[in-house]
């Protein structure tokens, strides 16, 4: 088989699986524009015969969308800021300081890495509701505030820092947490933006534990709005694809602008040294 | 006695101190996963050995140790054998059909005659991103038996609709189908990069021998690739133990439970009829379960290597 035919072949394979990745995002995008009812016809059509943002508009006046909107963004960029910080200072402590247990307890923590989290929910639900957090933001911050595989990244990747840098700058003085803000974070820049990223999406994306701790209505996240509307509005399928829209777009548009960090950060966490 | 120990190399002048700065720094973490994850997850199991429930919710003084009682009740229930058979069949299907969609997609994408490589990354990699239960919703409507795309498309091939999400033959595979598009380009990166570490001396020398693409990739990339195999097949199966989204979105579990999983299952039982000593009961046998499929794979991946 020449070469210009297998190019042909194997350019139509991906040409293929992509219109199948793409199908299902692009159809949802066009039918939230359609009429009411629209969706639901035979044949399925893809584009609509007008176009129309009353689903929206549906979306922010009556059903409050904003609101869930406004819950996943705060919450997402809570703990974003404050899992890059608490991330990077363990991850740098792991790979360049030294303490008792340092490697024991690394082990110990990827241990973790195999454990569903589903088997912790339940105990710590019961935990926060002990202290009363239930039913607060802080439910859903606090416990993704450090995490294993942020951890283990940033380890790897500090591990790249010079010691002679660190060496010197202790030789002059500097306290570690100098050492730490002056010297390792702007060279840990490239991984935290990385990580930044990565925890901003499973923060927005996270869908089990923000239905079990935030009971209140007016706390859910986007994605727990987006599911008991489902179940309320299954016959209205223009306006829960508009919901659905809405609570991808942010993740998607973020992605497809950082997505070369944000490919490269999975893969250098799957390759081990 | 000194407090110094082998590995312990404090920084500080003054002297053999056991709060180094190290530990410092780790603190904040440690605590974190402490108090939010390991303790939690060694609670599990002493909860399961108790009767807590929605009375003990109320006052703990309620709880009574019970010892076993929550695994005796899980064995001799139906459900939990129901649902327990549904993630495995989960995970023994969407698995492996996850991890050969994204080495074909991988081989595709970093083929030597691929142009445009980012490109047919980022599209595979999308779905990946996107909020399950946002993708959900949509393929619900998509697997609608009259007006859904996927009973369309079939119809071109002679295929009658197929009730996807209301018979229970064809449930589960629909929500493997979903998870498979989900999920393929997460693993497919993983492979790609993988590809590529391959040194490009392996396809010269088998080049000059003469070698066809088969042989290449049977005897040169698969090889290989063992230990990206092992790391992509213990992720997804991990992941894929804990499926709970797609059928509590589209299906509540059904039709006649046929997708009821585990995870619904612990969801069900704790946070909606608040039989908590219970729940924690089918929280560990999660564990176990998960624990027991990654040992499995490292022996795999142990026999591979011999």
């Amino acid at each position: 088989m020449n070469r210009r035919l297998q190019s042909w072949l194997v350019h139509a394979a991906l040409a293929v699986l992509a219109v199948a990745t793409l199908y299902p995002l692009v159809w949802m995008t066009l039918a939230s524009l359609m009429p009411a009812g629209e969706a639901q016809s035979l044949p399925p059509r893809l584009w609509p015969s007008r176009i129309t943002l009353s689903h929206y508009r549906e979306l922010f006046e009556r059903l409050n969308l904003a609101r869930y909107f406004a819950n996943s963004l705060f919450i997402a960029t809570a703990v974003t800021t404050l899992s890059v910080v608490i991330n990077s200072m363990s991850g740098y402590a792991l790979a360049k300081l030294r303490f008792a247990g340092r490697d024991g307890l690394f082990r110990l923590m990827m241990a973790g890495l195999v454990i569903p989290a589903q088997v912790a929910m339940v105990p710590l639900f019961l935990l926060l509701k002990q202290v009363g957090l239930i039913n607060s933001y802080w439910a859903v911050i606090l416990p993704t505030s450090a995490s294993i595989f942020g951890i283990f990244l940033i380890r790897q990747y500090a591990y790249s820092i010079p010691d002679a840098l660190l060496d010197a700058a202790r030789v002059d003085g500097a306290s570690e947490w100098q050492i730490y803000r002056i010297v390792v974070l702007p060279l840990l820049r490239p991984i935290l933006v990385t990580l930044g990223v990565f925890t901003f999406m499973v923060t927005w994306n996270d869908f089990m534990w923000p239905l079990v701790a935030l009971v209140d209505g007016d706390l859910r996240t986007l994605p727990v709005a987006l599911a008991i509307l489902s179940g309320e509005h299954v016959q209205d399928t223009e306006l829960m694809l508009a919901g659905s829209v809405l609570t991808l777009l942010p993740v998607l548009l973020l992605f497809v602008f950082v997505q070369r960090y944000y490919v490269e950060g999975i893969t250098a966490g799957s390759l081990k040294e | 006695m000194s407090p110094r120990r082998r590995g312990s190399d404090d920084l500080s002048p003054r002297g053999r101190v056991l709060i180094t700065p190290g530990l410092l720094f780790l603190a904040p973490g440690l605590v974190v996963l402490c108090l939010f994850f390991f303790v939690p997850i060694l609670a599990s199991l002493a909860l399961s050995l108790t009767d807590f429930d929605i009375y003990a919710l109320a006052d703990s003084g309620n709880t009574r140790f019970v010892g076993g009682a929550n695994y005796r009740r899980l064995v001799s229930e139906p459900l939990f054998w129901k649902s327990l058979v549904n993630t495995l069949y989960f995970v023994a299907l969407g698995g492996p059909l996850t991890v050969v969609v994204s080495l074909s997609a991988a081989l595709l994408v970093s083929s030597q005659l691929t142009r445009f490589t980012w490109l047919w990354r980022t599209v595979f990699f999308a779905p990946v991103v996107t909020t399950l239960v946002a993708v959900a919703v949509v393929w619900r409507y998509l697997y609608h038996t009259r007006y859904g795309t996927l009973n369309y498309a079939l119809g071109w091939l002679g295929i009658e609709p197929i009730d996807w999400l209301g018979d229970p033959r064809w449930a589960m595979p629909a929500i493997i189908l979903l998870a498979v598009w989900k999920n393929f380009g997460y693993n497919m990166v993983i492979f790609v990069a993988g590809l590529q570490s391959i040194p490009q001396d392996m396809y010269d020398a088998a080049r000059v021998d003469g070698a066809s693409a088969w042989h290449t990739f049977w005897h040169i990339k698969l090889p290989l690739l063992a230990p990206t195999f092992f790391f992509v097949g213990v992720t997804t199966m991990i992941g894929y133990f804990q499926l709970f989204a797609e059928p509590y979105v589209m299906t509540q579990g059904g039709p006649l439970q046929s997708t009821y999983s585990l995870v619904l299952y612990m969801y069900e039982e704790g946070f909606r009829w608040w039989n908590i000593g219970y729940a924690s009961s089918i929280a560990f046998v999660l564990f176990l379960i998960t624990l027991a499929g990654t040992l499995v794979q490292v022996r795999l991946q142990r026999g591979v290597y011999r």
